[in-house]
Formats: C-alpha cells, sequence, structure tokens
C-alpha cells in the first residue's frame, strides 16, 4: 500500500517537473530571440561576425544613435508615433460618435448600418488593395501620412464602433437623462457625458489600435515610396534590404520598434489581451 | 418638420464613419469584383471588359496559383496541428494553480505583439547561413551535417517559415483556450473524480466536449490568420516561386507591382477567389462543429 502511494507520488512529481521544464523551454524560446537580437545591437559590425558570446564584451551603445541618425529610424520612429497618435485620435472620435447613434439615437436604418460595419469585420477580402491603391491615387492620397492615417482609420473603426456599441448597450442612461432635462445638445451629451462614462471601453481601443498602427505594415508598404515618411516597419524592412545589412544597427532598430509595445504590454496586459482576443473572436 | 430635423441630426453622427466606411471599404469591395472582370494595368483610361476570363486564368492557367494556395495550406496545416496542440498543452497546465503562471501568461504573449516584420528579421538572423546562431550551435554540439542555409533550401524555407507563425501564433490560442478552460466549473472534474474518472477520461468526457466550441473559434481564427500569411513569408524568403514559398498573398501583390505592365484585374480576381475560399472554409468549420456538438 505504502509503496503504491509512493510510486503515484513520484509519478505525479515526474509528470510535474516535466511540465514544470517544457514550459520554462517555450518561455525561454519566447524571450531568448529578443535578448539575442539586444545582445547582437551591442556589438560592432566585425564582431558580430566572429564573436557569437551571448553578451557582448563591450558594450557599444553608440549603435543606438547611429541608427537613430544614420540608419534614419529616429525619422521612422517619429512617422510611427504621429501616425499612431493621428489615427487613435481619429478612430475614438469617429467610432464613439457612430456606436454612441447605434446606441442611443433613433433614425431609419440604424440597423442596416451597424450591420454592414459588422459585416465588414467578417469577410476577409485580401484583394481589395489592388482597388484601395486606385482610390487612394484618385484622391491623391499616395505618399502623404493624412492618406495612409484615413486608411488606418478604417480598418481600426469596424471593431472599435461594435465594442464601444455593446459598452453603451450596457450603460445606464440616467446621466445622460439628466443631461438631456438640463437642456445639454446631443453632442453635448456625447462629449461631457457618455465618453467620460466609456473610459474602460475607450482604453481598450486605444491600446489596442495604437497596437496596430505601430505593428502595421502590408498598407504602408503600399502607400509610401518616399522614406521620408515611411513608418518602423516599412523602414526596417527597407534598411535590411540595403547593400550589405549593418547587422548591428538594424537590431537596433529593432530594439527601438520593439521597446515602446513591451512597455506598454507589460504595463497594459489586462487591456491589450482584452482588446486583441475581442479583435480576433470578432473579426 | 422638427422630427425631420432630429432624426437629421443623428445621421451625422454616424456621417463621418460611414464617409471614411465608404471610401476606404465599400468601394474598394465592390470595386474589387468589378475590376476582376476587366483588364487594365492601372494607367491607361480605358479598361477591357473580358468576362470571366481572369477567373478561368486563376483556375486552370496560372502555374502559380494553386501552389500558393498549397504553400498556404501547409503553413495552415502546421499551425493547426503543431500550434493549437501546443497551445491546448501550455493552456491545460496554466489552468491549474501552478508556479510561474502569470510570469507565462505574461510571456507566452509576448511573440504575438510584436510586428510580422521584427519577428521575421529577428528569426532570419538567427537562421543566417555563415553568422546565424542556430548553424553555430549546431557545429558547437558535434551536428556539423545538420547545418543548412535554411531559409534558401527548398526543402527547409517553408517548414523554417511555418514553425516561425507557429511560434508567433501559439500565444492567441493559449489565451483563447485558457480563458475557455476557466469557465468549466470545477464541481464537473470533482463529480467525474469521484465516479472513478481517471485523468485521461476526465480530459476526454468532460474537458473536451465542453471546448469544443473554443475548438471551433480557435481553428477558424488559425485557418483565416495562416492562410492570409505573407508578411513573414515574404520578409524571410522573399516568397520565390524557385523557393517553394509563394502564398496567395504575395501572388496577388504580384500581380498588382512586380509585373509589367501591372495586371490589376487578375489580380483583383485572385482576391476574389481567395477571399471566397476563406469564406467558404469557416462556414464548413462553424457546420461541422454543429454536427460534432448533436453527436
Amino acid at each position: 500500500m505504502d509503496s503504491e502511494r509512493l510510486k503515484y507520488q513520484f509519478r505525479n512529481f515526474s509528470i510535474g517537473s516535466l511540465l514544470n521544464l517544457f514550459l520554462l523551454l517555450v518561455a525561454a524560446s519566447c524571450l531568448f530571440p529578443l535578448f539575442w537580437t539586444f545582445s547582437t545591437s551591442l556589438k560592432t559590425q566585425s564582431q558580430v561576425f566572429s564573436d557569437m558570446s551571448l553578451i557582448p564584451k563591450a558594450f557599444h551603445w553608440e549603435n543606438y544613435y547611429l541608427a537613430w541618425t544614420e540608419g534614419s529610424f529616429g525619422v521612422y520612429f517619429l512617422n510611427s508615433v504621429l501616425y499612431t497618435i493621428c489615427t487613435v485620435i481619429g478612430i475614438v472620435l469617429v467610432s464613439s460618435l457612430a456606436a454612441y447613434a447605434f446606441s442611443r439615437l433613433k433614425f431609419p436604418g440604424r440597423n442596416l448600418f451597424f450591420f454592414m460595419f459588422l459585416a465588414a469585420m467578417m469577410i476577409p477580402l485580401p484583394g481589395s488593395f489592388v482597388p484601395l491603391y486606385i482610390v487612394m491615387k484618385k484622391l491623391h492620397l499616395l505618399n502623404t501620412p493624412q492618406g495612409y492615417v484615413l486608411c488606418m482609420i478604417n480598418v481600426g473603426l469596424s471593431l472599435s464602433i461594435f465594442l464601444l456599441k455593446t459598452f453603451f448597450d450596457k450603460m445606464p442612461t440616467d446621466l445622460e437623462d439628466a443631461a438631456r432635462i438640463d437642456g445639454c445638445s446631443k453632442l453635448g451629451i456625447w462629449w461631457n457625458v457618455a465618453l467620460p462614462l466609456a473610459r474602460p471601453a475607450l482604453a481598450v481601443i486605444v491600446i489596442f489600435n495604437s497596437l496596430t498602427v505601430w505593428n502595421e505594415y502590408i498598407l504602408a508598404l503600399i502607400i509610401f515610396d518616399d522614406t521620408r515618411f515611411m513608418p518602423l516597419q516599412v523602414g526596417l524592412s527597407t534598411f535590411h534590404g540595403e547593400f550589405v545589412t549593418q547587422y548591428p544597427l538594424l537590431m537596433a532598430g529593432i530594439i527601438i520598434t520593439v521597446i515602446p509595445i513591451l512597455l506598454i504590454y507589460i504595463l497594459l496586459q489586462k487591456h491589450i489581451v482584452k482588446g486583441l482576443t475581442a479583435g480576433a473572436v470578432v473579426g | 418638420m422638427k422630427f425631420q430635423k432630429s432624426t437629421l441630426e443623428n445621421y451625422l453622427f454616424i456621417l463621418p464613419a460611414v464617409v471614411i466606411f465608404s471610401i476606404f471599404y465599400i468601394y474598394p469591395f465592390y470595386e474589387t469584383f468589378n475590376l476582376s472582370l476587366h483588364n487594365w494595368n492601372g494607367i491607361s483610361a480605358s479598361r477591357v471588359f473580358v468576362g470571366l476570363r481572369n477567373f478561368k486564368e486563376v483556375f486552370f492557367q496560372d502555374r502559380h496559383w494553386w501552389p500558393a494556395m498549397g504553400h498556404a495550406g501547409y503553413i495552415t496545416l502546421i499551425a493547426l496541428t503543431f500550434q493549437n496542440a501546443l497551445a491546448l498543452i501550455l493552456a491545460m497546465a496554466c489552468d491549474r494553480q501552478i508556479r510561474l503562471g502569470k510570469f507565462y501568461r505574461l510571456v507566452f504573449f509576448i511573440p504575438p505583439v510584436l510586428s510580422e516584420v521584427v519577428v521575421a528579421l529577428i528569426w532570419k538572423w538567427i537562421f543566417e547561413p555563415n553568422y546565424g546562431l542556430l548553424n553555430f550551435w549546431l557545429a558547437n554540439l558535434g551536428l556539423h551535417n545538420l547545418a543548412r542555409e535554411w531559409l534558401s533550401r527548398p526543402e527547409t524555407a517553408l517548414s523554417c517559415v511555418a514553425l516561425i507563425h507557429s511560434w508567433k501564433g501559439f500565444g492567441w490560442g493559449f489565451i483563447i483556450l485558457l480563458a475557455g478552460l476557466q469557465t468549466i466549473p470545477q464541481q464537473l472534474y470533482e463529480a467525474a473524480r469521484v465516479d472513478g474518472a481517471n485523468s485521461w477520461r476526465r480530459f476526454r468526457h468532460v474537458t473536451i466536449p465542453l471546448m469544443i466550441p473554443v475548438f471551433v473559434l480557435v481553428s477558424i481564427l488559425t485557418i483565416l490568420g495562416s492562410m492570409q500569411a505573407f508578411v513573414l513569408v515574404y520578409q524571410m524568403t522573399a516568397a520565390t516561386p524557385a523557393l517553394g514559398t509563394t502564398v496567395p498573398v504575395t501572388r496577388i501583390l504580384n500581380a498588382m507591382r512586380e509585373v509589367q505592365p501591372p495586371r490589376f484585374g487578375f489580380a483583383c480576381a485572385q482576391g476574389v477567389v481567395f477571399g471566397l475560399i476563406l469564406v467558404i472554409l469557416s462556414f464548413l468549420q462553424l457546420r461541422l462543429s454543429k454536427k460534432m456538438r448533436q453527436a
């Protein structure tokens, strides 16, 4: 009896430690590539090809300065920041206006319009960037920051409207009613009452869309020819394609691209996971 | 009269969204279908109506289309099996109270928050044939003959990309499966244990039936995401036919950007075919799951 139990405990223990080892290995596989990138970013170009040590002997922080200036990652970084901020502000304003109307206001065709936005999330059409390119060309928006921002606002619109409408539907209307009785206009209620109350949903939308814009590549590739306007993702890929790759600078560029995302992710993990899974589940 | 003014005012709330959506989504959507029936190089003023000829070419004449679908299918298959099995094992491990549970939850979702370009460039550097870490480690372990040009050989290129695609994606499945597992009431497991069910039977008869809707969701997301994989393939291997790493999206971009003169109509026809295949696949998946739940 005793040996039976011992055997059972041993089996449980060994399965448990195997599982722990496995979890640790997978976690290491997630972290190590980033660590190796960071390590490479601190070496010199010649060390990169000769010295495979995980921790470089001397830390060449100047690579970051060079990547920022000569590698143009400073320009790309500021572009990405600008596009992200503009797109997110645009999405918050446009989608919250629409979501508020879909939830609170009455007008003919309300459900039809809402269904239209919903359907857009369900239907994948990768081919539509051909006509998108044509539209942008016709409107003289190719190779312009405002064209890219408008495009990205459209990308985030459907999901944001959907999330906000769901939130508004669950939100009690008491405060809005009170504001209406006090003579507040519809627009005033939206701005002064509904938006502040919707802060939790807005947080998810802001974070989710920031990530999307920051990481977006394919539309930026299609829209921008001019390096002055390129965001980080396109900047990274063109940097890699040119001449002999300056690996330390490329890796520094990658770290520059990744740090804001990692910081936001670690600080706001819950919101991000909520937003991304909502996005995946609906999209 | 007053009613009309107020209704008009209500429309103003959705106006910005509808305008942006019409220009950047609805019109391109309509134009994709329209252009797919024409030949057009994107520059000349006239489009030539060719009926369904572009579609005939996609289905029967283009040498590259079906291989590209096959490559995407291969990436999808690896993601459905390897990636999702990994995600399920990890989710089941983290569903119990284990040490470092929060840490794992944080770390497993790091690859999904990185951009595809970043992931591609990092792994391309690790796979680099002469100075990359992978071949260096293989050599150090005495496995010289295993070292190779991973991303520039047709035998290994696609598999490497599929593997990295799964690495980038398993965190999604992990999070969604874990959320699903946590909705299963603990009492069900207790009851099964009291009835003498061992851990395999508990998994087979409690976990699996309750998780079917979540499995379906994860599978649909995996299929849609993997079939449309593009940036990883393109950045890691340049997606050339010789390497056997073309995918549908690179074919569409090829017809649009790389062929001279550009073939916008043909690119749109490919897009329509591809979109339809994706919609059909996810419907089939939903149908199948309903049947499984009834059985």
